[in-house]
């Protein structure tokens, strides 16, 4: 070994050693570098339990309004104004969260990147994504976002709920209210039958000639007998319901003339609402978290995606095994995640989780049902905790409806005030 | 001097992870059990005179009572009959003792 290469090797070493040191310093200064995607009931409650953890937190979410969907159906009923569903991020920019506003478009999972619309980076060592569910524009003919400005999805509350509510109050007693219900998986299972119940009420008290028909991709739905018997009761003739096998199923629609086309006829509507097919958000296709299902899988543990490392997803968009599609699966998703990630860059194992979801859905202002589960991993899939959760009784007096209607709205309180409060 | 480095540059690294892992802080509250995060949902805290009772800060026998009665059908219940049911007594207790302890 010449004296020169022995020098050169020692200068190389020297410099190795500085950049390694200088990493160490960073690293050391700096405590890693959590980045959360989404604003939403998900996301903000994973980036608050990560603040409360001790946590470095970057919220990257675009809207300065984030309008709440769950009780959205009441503002589609007139029973409740838009402004009671929507929610800002100042107590949470307060608690110490970094809120960045603007739309994350790219992630670069091999440098660990988030690349944000005006071009900006942000590092990350976990990736926290909750960006909900992005329409499906491409899977219903003729649904493109222009027909959804005549036939309003509403389902992505705001403006379009908002555009629907319009629809509703012009339409002329004796109308025709048409609903398109699409096919598993999809936000909110229940939240269909919740409309439609909510909306014949509303058309009971001031339209009562008018008639409500659902046009369903699906053979059952969530909570079906408890929302069918209501019907029956609080909406007898009211509203019709048009499963898969009757020919409910929905292949076209023409926008000009508001009509359904189904493999068995045409269905025109006076207002016509779409519920179309959904994909997780789009950050989410392009992180390449989401399969060719347009969801998300993930390891029921962790909630880490299985197609990409250190890439979180909770809420809608991931694909959780059997809990609903929900906003309190998405808070409860957001906490057990936001434990699993400080596990995770503690260098610990995370602790397998047991997760509860309970959705209300109001049948009339007075009138509650639910639906409740509990889930623990299972064969690498969240399952229900055998012998737990299931509907509301079936039978229950009038006095249980009433109740479970309060702790419906008491839910909707106490979650958004654990979530932007 | 070629090993030596080695040993330095390696031992610098390891130590750089341990320090990212440092950096995290050992979690403020004591890790929570099984389940005990998803109560909030509805029994947030500080909603004292709330329909939904908050759990925490609440002693943890009086859970662990309630759990066991909402699941043998003793006490009435809308939607914690269906709930309790997921639980067995050991995870039970493990919730209440932590929601007790929270503030």
């Amino acid at each position: 070994m010449s004296q020169a290469l022995t020098r050169r090797m020692l200068l190389k070493t020297a410099a190795v050693g500085a950049a390694a040191a200088f990493s160490h310093r960073t690293a050391a200064q700096a405590s890693p570098r959590v980045v959360v995607v989404g604003g939403g009931f998900g996301g903000t409650t994973c980036a608050r339990e990560l603040k409360r953890k001790g946590l470095a937190v970057t919220l990257v979410e675009a809207s300065a309004v984030y309008t709440a969907c769950p009780f959205s159906n009441a503002v589609l009923a007139g029973l409740r104004s838009i402004e009671a569903q929507q929610f800002k991020l100042d107590a949470v920019e307060k608690g110490g969260i970094n809120i960045v506003r603007q739309r994350a478009v790219r992630i670069d999972s091999q440098t660990r990147r988030v690349v944000l619309e005006d071009g900006s980076l942000l590092d990350y060592d976990r990736l926290v994504l909750s960006p909900g569910i992005d329409i499906r524009f491409d899977a219903l003919p003729g649904y493109d976002e222009a027909a959804a400005a005549t036939m309003p999805h509403a389902w992505k509350a705001g403006e379009q709920t908002i555009l629907l509510r319009r629809q509703l109050e012009a339409m002329d007693d004796g109308g025709t209210f048409v609903m398109v219900a699409p096919a598993n998986p999809f936000r909110c299972p229940p939240g269909p039958y919740e409309r439609a119940s909510l909306i014949a009420h509303y058309l009971k008290t001031y339209k009562p000639r008018s008639k409500l028909l659902i046009l369903d991709a699906k053979d059952s739905f969530s909570k079906q007998r408890l929302f069918q018997a209501a019907w029956q009761d609080l909406y007898p003739n009211m509203i019709e319901w048009v499963s898969l096998s009757s020919g409910g199923k929905v292949i076209e629609v023409d926008a000009r003339t508001r009509t359904l086309v189904t493999d068995f006829g045409r269905h025109a509507g006076d207002v016509v609402n779409v519920i179309p097919p959904q994909r997780a958000g789009q950050i989410a296709q392009a992180a390449g978290v989401a399969d060719r299902t347009g969801w998300c899988p993930i390891d029921p543990v962790t909630f880490e995606s299985r197609l990409q490392p250190n890439i979180h997803v909770i809420g809608d968009a991931s694909i959780a095994g059997g809990m609903p599609k929900s906003a309190f699966s998405a808070n409860a998703q957001g906490k057990v995640c936001a434990a699993a990630v400080a596990s995770l860059l503690r260098g610990e194992t995370p602790t397998e989780p047991k997760l509860i979801n309970t959705c209300y859905s109001l049948v009339a202002p007075d009138y509650g049902i639910s639906v409740a589960g509990v889930y623990s991993p299972r064969n690498g899939v969240l399952t229900d905790v055998e012998g737990a959760g299931g509907t509301s009784p079936a039978d229950a007096p009038t006095s249980f409806r009433t109740q479970e209607a309060v702790y419906a709205e008491a839910w909707f309180q106490t979650i958004t005030s654990e979530v932007y409060g | 001097m070629r090993l030596a480095s080695v040993l330095t540059l390696g031992s610098m690294m390891s130590m750089a992870v341990t320090v990212m892992a440092e950096a995290v802080p050992a979690a403020a509250q004591s890790m929570a059990p099984p389940g005990a995060t998803s109560c909030s949902g509805c029994h947030g805290p500080g909603t004292s005179g709330a329909a939904v009772p908050p759990l925490h800060g609440r002693p943890s026998e009086e859970i662990v009572a309630a759990m066991r009665d909402y699941r043998t059908g003793q006490r009435p219940a809308t939607v914690m009959d269906r709930i309790a049911k997921g639980f067995t007594d050991e995870e039970t207790r493990a919730m209440a003792t932590w929601l007790s302890q929270q503030p």
